[in-house]
């Protein structure tokens, strides 16, 4: 919102000197905001020179076809598919649990939910993105992961894709249900009511009018829920276990790149060696990931909006 | 003639006969999508109960006086999380002494001050985009600019034999910063454009400068609203462990950090260590720990809850 600049002020303006503090202080502000497009040149510049400077040792080819993630071994291999296999079974594995709940929850809230109930699961339901993912780490190493080797899959080792699944999933339903929530709100009521009208019923009304109307920003949340989960570290670094695993098996351990991000840096790589430097390929292919994906998600939001007056 | 009229009767009849089967299906149909739906909202709900319930099950085994003054041990009977709970403090002190004047400063200037242009414009999608970066990502950034005091390409910044902050404590609070920074921003922007159009101008019309009506006018209503984000980020701030495991918080710290420039753990990172240790004994004191920073996040967002429902009151008045 800018205020148009009353006539006193704009005379103040045109003799500089008498208004070189608020020149000042525009600065500061300006400066302010810049620190914002700084760290975003800087994650940029720093991927893409350490990043490069992978790739001149190791060929991208070898790198995104490869089978092989052993860096650290003696017998080097510079595969990273194992590690994007491992990413892409808990991203969509969480995907296959958080979709249905975060919309049913999206749905339940905005077609059925009195005001006083809405008011009570709407933040309840948030809470579960305002837990700290460590906590839900722990949850899945020492309750899901004994659950599942007790009752489903006795065979498991200690770590698993599948516990992480459950986890990630849970940790973005918040993020579907609240903004698909927002959309199914923003169809107007006179739709509703029209499809009321000539008969539908609640069910109806929602498949067929609310939900399809809604739909732009329900599938913005799906892509954004996604790219949350590809971005997730804790969870599935104490959850899924440390070895990369080219597997669509969800009950055996696999590796995703950020665990192995943080794998190297607990560990005693030191700096400026090959081996460290696969933080930076690695770093550079999941911010892509991601950013492709938000990217997406915000050109539907803005393109297919459906616009009500 | 007579034959299509009685064709089309009974269409009529056929149909309706369908109508009589089908709406007894619609209404069940309708409502087992109710109870799939409300079944659906609730499962959410009821893993968080379980997860409460197992961390209180498993959470109270070590807590005592000695687990918020002792130290971290090999024995976990006299395992403590004083380490951890220091460097959370010290780091989330730097953490809002710069989140805030930077946060409100760029709010400041993208609604008060910048031109509707561009450049305004890039500066907003940018900050939208950054809040969608993966936070291992900014832990990369920071191991490079701040530990390291370079971006791996050029001088590093050196002073005297030490380049950037190394693994500290403020090593750690400015990555974090940069992390929060987009949601510190975006939420004191929503409070500042909640601020009437006319108080600024009431303020122009007396004379004020712009700096003087947004010093003591627009930030003083918006106040309120860029506290409750401000709190909500630094609890966002205290539970995120990847970050400042990119930038080397040690995972076994027995000591307090006393500088800026000290080495530190933090509690969500003392958390990870003892979940990855095999024994339970561990697990129980990370339960603990949980309980600890569970207990600081309610205690926040509590705060930021009272303080929206008061302050709003005051300004509603």
């Amino acid at each position: 919102m800018s205020i148009e600049v009353n006539p006193l002020e704009r005379r103040y303006r045109q003799n500089f000197r008498s208004n070189i503090g608020g020149h000042l202080i525009g600065a500061i502000l300006f400066l302010c905001a810049g620190v914002t497009v700084v760290t975003t040149v800087g994650i940029v510049a720093i991927l893409l020179i350490e990043g490069l400077s992978f790739f001149t040792e190791v060929s991208a080819f070898e790198f995104f076809t490869g089978t092989k993630w052993t860096p650290l071994f003696t017998s080097k291999g510079f595969g990273v598919l194992p590690l994007v296999s491992g990413t892409l079974l808990i991203g969509i594995g969480a995907a296959l649990v958080a979709l249905p709940l975060g919309t049913l929850t999206a749905i339940y809230l905005s077609e059925y939910a009195s005001s006083r109930v809405r008011s009570i699961l709407k933040p309840s339901v948030e809470v579960l993105s305002g837990i700290p993912t460590v906590v839900y780490g722990y949850f899945a190493l020492t309750f899901i992961t004994p659950f599942i080797k007790d009752y489903i899959w006795p065979d498991a080792g200690p770590y698993m894709a599948m516990s992480a699944i459950i986890v990630v999933g849970i940790m973005i339903v918040p993020i579907i249900a609240s903004i698909s929530d927002d959309a199914l709100r923003a169809v107007p009521k006179e739709l509703r009511e029209a499809a009321y009208g000539v008969g539908a019923n609640r069910l109806e009304v929602t498949t067929r009018v609310v939900f399809p109307g809604a739909l732009s920003g329900i599938v913005a949340s799906y892509i954004l829920a996604i790219s949350r989960a590809i971005g997730e570290t804790m969870a599935v670094t104490v959850a899924a276990g440390a070895r990369p695993n080219l597997t669509a098996n969800p009950f055996e351990a696999v590796q995703t790149m950020t665990a192995y991000i943080v794998s190297v840096s607990l560990g005693d790589t030191p700096h400026g060696t090959i081996e460290f430097k696969t933080i930076f390929a690695v770093g550079l292919t999941l911010f892509f990931m991601t950013l492709v994906m938000n990217l997406i998600s915000a050109r539907i939001t803005r393109r297919f909006r459906e616009v009500y007056d | 003639m007579s034959d299509l009229s009685g064709s089309s009767r009974t269409d009529i009849k056929s149909q309706s006969s369908m109508f009589k089967t089908s709406l007894a299906l619609r209404h069940f149909r309708g409502r087992v999508f109710y109870g799939v739906c409300l079944a659906g909202s609730l499962v959410g709900i009821l893993l968080l109960i379980v997860l409460m319930n197992d961390i209180r099950q498993d959470g109270f085994e070590y807590f005592s006086r000695h687990f918020f003054t002792n130290y971290p041990s090999r024995k976990p009977e006299i395992a403590g999380f004083r380490g951890a709970i220091m460097g959370t403090l010290w780091v989330m002190t730097i953490v809002a002494a710069t989140a805030f004047p930077i946060g409100v400063g760029a709010a400041l200037y993208l609604e008060e001050y910048a031109k509707k242009n561009r450049l305004t414009s890039l500066i907003q999608t940018n900050i939208s985009n950054l809040a969608g970066v993966p936070s291992i990502v900014f832990g990369i950034l920071g191991l490079q600019l701040f530990v390291r005091g370079t971006i791996g390409y050029g001088p590093a910044i050196c002073i005297g034999e030490s380049c950037g902050f190394g693994r500290s404590v403020m090593s750690g609070a400015l990555t974090l910063t940069l992390l929060i920074l987009p949601v510190v921003i975006v939420a004191s922007q929503e409070a500042i454009k909640s601020v009437p159009p006319s108080i600024r101008e009431a303020s122009y019309g007396v004379g004020a400068t712009r700096w003087q009506t947004v010093s003591s006018h627009v930030l003083p209503q918006a106040m309120p609203g860029i506290m409750t984000g401000m709190i909500l980020a630094l609890s966002r701030a205290i539970g995120e462990t990847a970050p400042i495991i990119m930038i080397g918080a040690l995972t076994f710290v027995a000591f307090s950090p006393e500088t800026p420039l000290d080495p530190f753990t933090a509690m969500p990172i003392q958390v990870l260590n003892w979940v990855s240790r095999p024994q339970a004994e561990f697990h129980d004191l990370a339960a603990t720990g949980i309980v600890v920073l569970l207990i600081t996040l309610l205690t926040m967002n509590t705060l930021a809850v009272v303080l929206r429902i008061k302050l709003g009151r005051e300004s509603a008045r």
